[in-house]
């Protein structure tokens, strides 16, 4: 019997993890189709960001209720998954609680604040399911969560809270073991919660409740095996990306566009052809049209983004009303991106599908709304820039399709001709000055 | 400038204007009040006259990199010709260009926003302020500059200056960090809102109209026009004044 839990386990282990790295992969390659750019100067600002919004999540806490309720869940999601690294080694030597012995009561001290955290998970996950569902603030009602992205977060809240009660109901059956005196079950201590059940389990039998125990443990590590299996194909992902992403971030002055040398150099050229090489080519596309012309930080930012909809409260287009929503820029930018992947898995290498980032995801009335007023960046909490992609979507609508509004054209053609953006004479540009 | 250089002097700085400051009507003001005030303060300042051009920031917003980058370029040539090492602009777009975008392109200035260059006179002295001057008790609520305040993290010095004027200074619900755009930003100065329920300069000047500031004080000249033109589609012309805080400090000025 017990050989053959272990060889189930470790079956089911090594299914879980292959399947994860293989959407793990899938994930970077994607996010790998995107351009170069090199972001790894400064490396102690960055370590710092990581530490100060990724770990100490900084932005969350300019909210600090919100922040700390999350700040549980996330604290209770990280250090609880200690305790399946005990889970997991039981599972693969066919032992109970291994670390009971050698931790000795330091052991009881660790499950119980697991146990205090876990029920601070639950706790909060109902606060936070109704404040999606019954609360209706106004960033989760939003049409851009209409259908999956509005499951995908109940579910995952619900998930924790099953999660979470499986490991309670496992301790006070284990607890309960101990108490009539199953020698298997070794006296671990008592822990809090788990030890305000036992008493009432106890007249269960021995048979029953090694069979909810088992059956909690079980549902315990299978529930996490598939969260992990889930995340990539969530806004969860965000657990885990918002490191690579808060070391990532750009660190020039927000206000700072991104340069594109390749224009740079050709108006270099046409000023002093002198300087010009023989063979200089130009770039095959200007701007963004397409998830693959962006860079790879926009695409880590697509899959970082969890959808909480804080850029698009401040976006101040969205707030008076306009199509532009920064939240469904990323979102529409990882949807793109997941539907080029399946592409290149289904054909070995992309083939042109007829679709594109730029008007089949996102319309030229969004983008033409933004102020570039980088409200959006600064609110949020996992260091994404929607306006980056904004602007470079731009450019490919400027230069590859000259889509602009007439009066835009004017003002171009005012810049270029009279140096101005309004129509004026350069040689009135000093009359305040004698006038 | 040029007259400058063929005296064989050069000046301790270079006043950028902008093309708001050059050719708006409204904007040209606060482009005399600035210029009043160096002038009182004694320092050797020049502009570019006819040779200054768009830095390109609309342009580069909408998405025309050609034209930014051929307007950089020309602006550059004209700065390092002269040897400029030091800008000042009443302009926070022209400042975020300038400073930010320029380094990268060969342009390497010491670039100041005025409000920055206004907080440093006054702490040196040598902007004294009028005893009991016009804003003396009043009202004032400052609008932050998207360009100044999350695009370079200058949110103090347009407050500190304020300060010297011994008014009473009020903050909008939205400020600082959260300060909400006036609308104009991202070239959309030059073409109509899109489709939606508001316009966004009416948004914020109805917040500011809410503080029940007088004046409402600005550091841009184009959220100075977007912000003049919500108080007065809110019809409130005859209470309320929007103000470049450089006006302000030229009337209160000794
Ligand atoms: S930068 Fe654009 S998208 Fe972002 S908040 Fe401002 S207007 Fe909205
Ligand atoms: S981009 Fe950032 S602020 Fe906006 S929804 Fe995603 S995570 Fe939230």
């Amino acid at each position: 019997m017990q050989i053959i839990q272990q060889v189930l386990f470790v079956l089911l282990a090594g299914a879980a993890s292959w399947l994860f790295y293989k959407k793990a992969s899938e994930i970077k390659r994607n996010i790998l189709l995107g351009k170069e750019e090199d972001l790894t100067d400064q490396p102690s600002v960055r370590w710092r960001n990581v530490v100060l919004l990724a770990l100490g999540q900084k932005k969350m806490f300019l909210n600090p209720l919100v922040a700390v309720l999350h700040f549980v869940i996330y604290a209770g999601f990280i250090i609880i998954n200690i305790e399946v690294l005990e889970i997991v080694l039981d599972g693969i030597l066919g032992k109970h609680r291994l670390f009971a012995e050698p931790l000795g009561s330091f052991y009881t001290f660790l499950i119980n604040s697991f146990e205090w955290l876990a029920v601070g998970v639950i706790v909060v996950c109902v606060i936070f399911l109704s404040r999606r569902n019954i609360n209706k603030l106004k960033r989760f009602i939003s049409k851009d969560l209409n259908g999956w992205p509005r499951s995908d977060a109940n579910y995952i809240l619900i998930t924790e809270i099953v999660l979470m009660s499986l490991f309670i109901t496992m301790n006070a059956a284990d607890r309960a073991l101990q108490l009539n005196g199953n020698e298997h079950y070794h006296d671990t201590g008592n822990f809090f919660f788990s030890g305000l059940l036992a008493p009432s389990l106890q007249s269960f039998g021995d048979g029953t409740l090694v069979a909810i125990e088992r059956a909690c443990w079980w549902l315990h590590i299978v529930g996490i095996f598939a969260f992990l299996n889930y995340l990539p194909y969530s806004k969860h992902l965000h657990i885990l990306l918002a490191f690579p992403n808060a070391y990532y971030a750009r660190l020039d002055a927000p206000g700072k566009m991104r340069n594109m040398p390749s224009v740079q150099n050709e108006v270099l050229y046409a000023m002093q052809p002198e300087l010009a090489p023989a063979d200089a080519a130009p770039p095959a596309r200007f701007g963004a049209k397409d998830v693959m012309d962006l860079s790879w930080k926009n695409l880590l930012d697509a899959y970082s983004c969890t959808e909480c909809g804080r850029c698009t409260a401040a976006c101040p287009a969205n707030g008076t009303g306009k199509l532009l929503s920064p939240r469904k820029i990323m979102m529409a930018t990882r949807d793109r991106l997941e539907e080029v992947g399946k592409n290149i898995n289904q054909n070995g290498s992309f083939q042109d599908d007829g679709k594109s980032l730029l008007h089949d995801y996102i319309s030229v009335e969004e983008l033409r709304a933004c102020t570039t007023c980088n409200a959006c960046v600064q609110e949020c909490p996992v260091s994404i820039s929607p306006l980056d992609i904004i602007t470079e979507l731009r450019r490919s609508l400027i230069m590859e399709e000259s889509n602009a509004p007439q009066e835009w054209n004017g003002m171009f053609s005012n810049t270029e001709n009279n140096f101005a953006p309004w129509k004026f004479s350069p040689d009135e540009r000093d009359q305040w000055a004698t006038a | 400038m040029a007259e400058l250089m063929m005296n064989g002097e050069t000046p301790e700085i270079l006043f950028w204007v902008g093309c708001a400051g050059s050719f708006d009507q409204r904007a040209q003001k606060i482009t005399k009040a600035f210029a009043t005030i160096l002038d009182k303060t004694g320092m050797k300042w020049a502009i570019l006259g006819k040779e200054e051009a768009c830095t390109g920031d609309p342009a580069r917003r909408a998405g025309n990199e050609f034209l930014f980058q051929m307007m950089a370029y020309q602006n550059i040539q004209v700065l390092n010709g002269y040897g400029i090492k030091k800008i000042v602009t009443t302009c926070p777009h022209c400042f975020n260009t300038l400073k930010n975008e320029y380094p990268e392109l060969g342009g390497h200035y010491e670039v100041i926003h005025h409000t920055t260059l206004l907080q440093q006179l006054i702490d040196e002295g040598k902007i004294r302020m009028k005893e009991g001057g016009e804003f003396k008790g009043k009202r004032i609520t400052y609008h932050d500059s998207c360009y100044l305040g999350r695009a370079n993290d200058i949110y103090e010095a347009p407050r500190k200056v304020l300060e010297a004027l011994d008014a009473e200074l009020v903050e909008m619900k939205r400020c600082r960090t959260k300060g909400l755009c006036c609308g104009a930003g991202g070239a959309q100065m030059f073409k109509e809102d899109e489709p939606g329920d508001k316009r966004i300069n009416l948004e914020r000047t109805e917040e500011a109209l809410q503080t029940g500031a007088g004046f409402i004080a600005s550091a841009c000249p184009f959220c100075n026009t977007m912000m003049t033109d919500g108080v007065k589609l809110n019809e409130k012309e005859e209470s309320v004044q929007v103000l470049d805080i450089a006006e302000m400090i030229a009337m209160n000025m000794e």
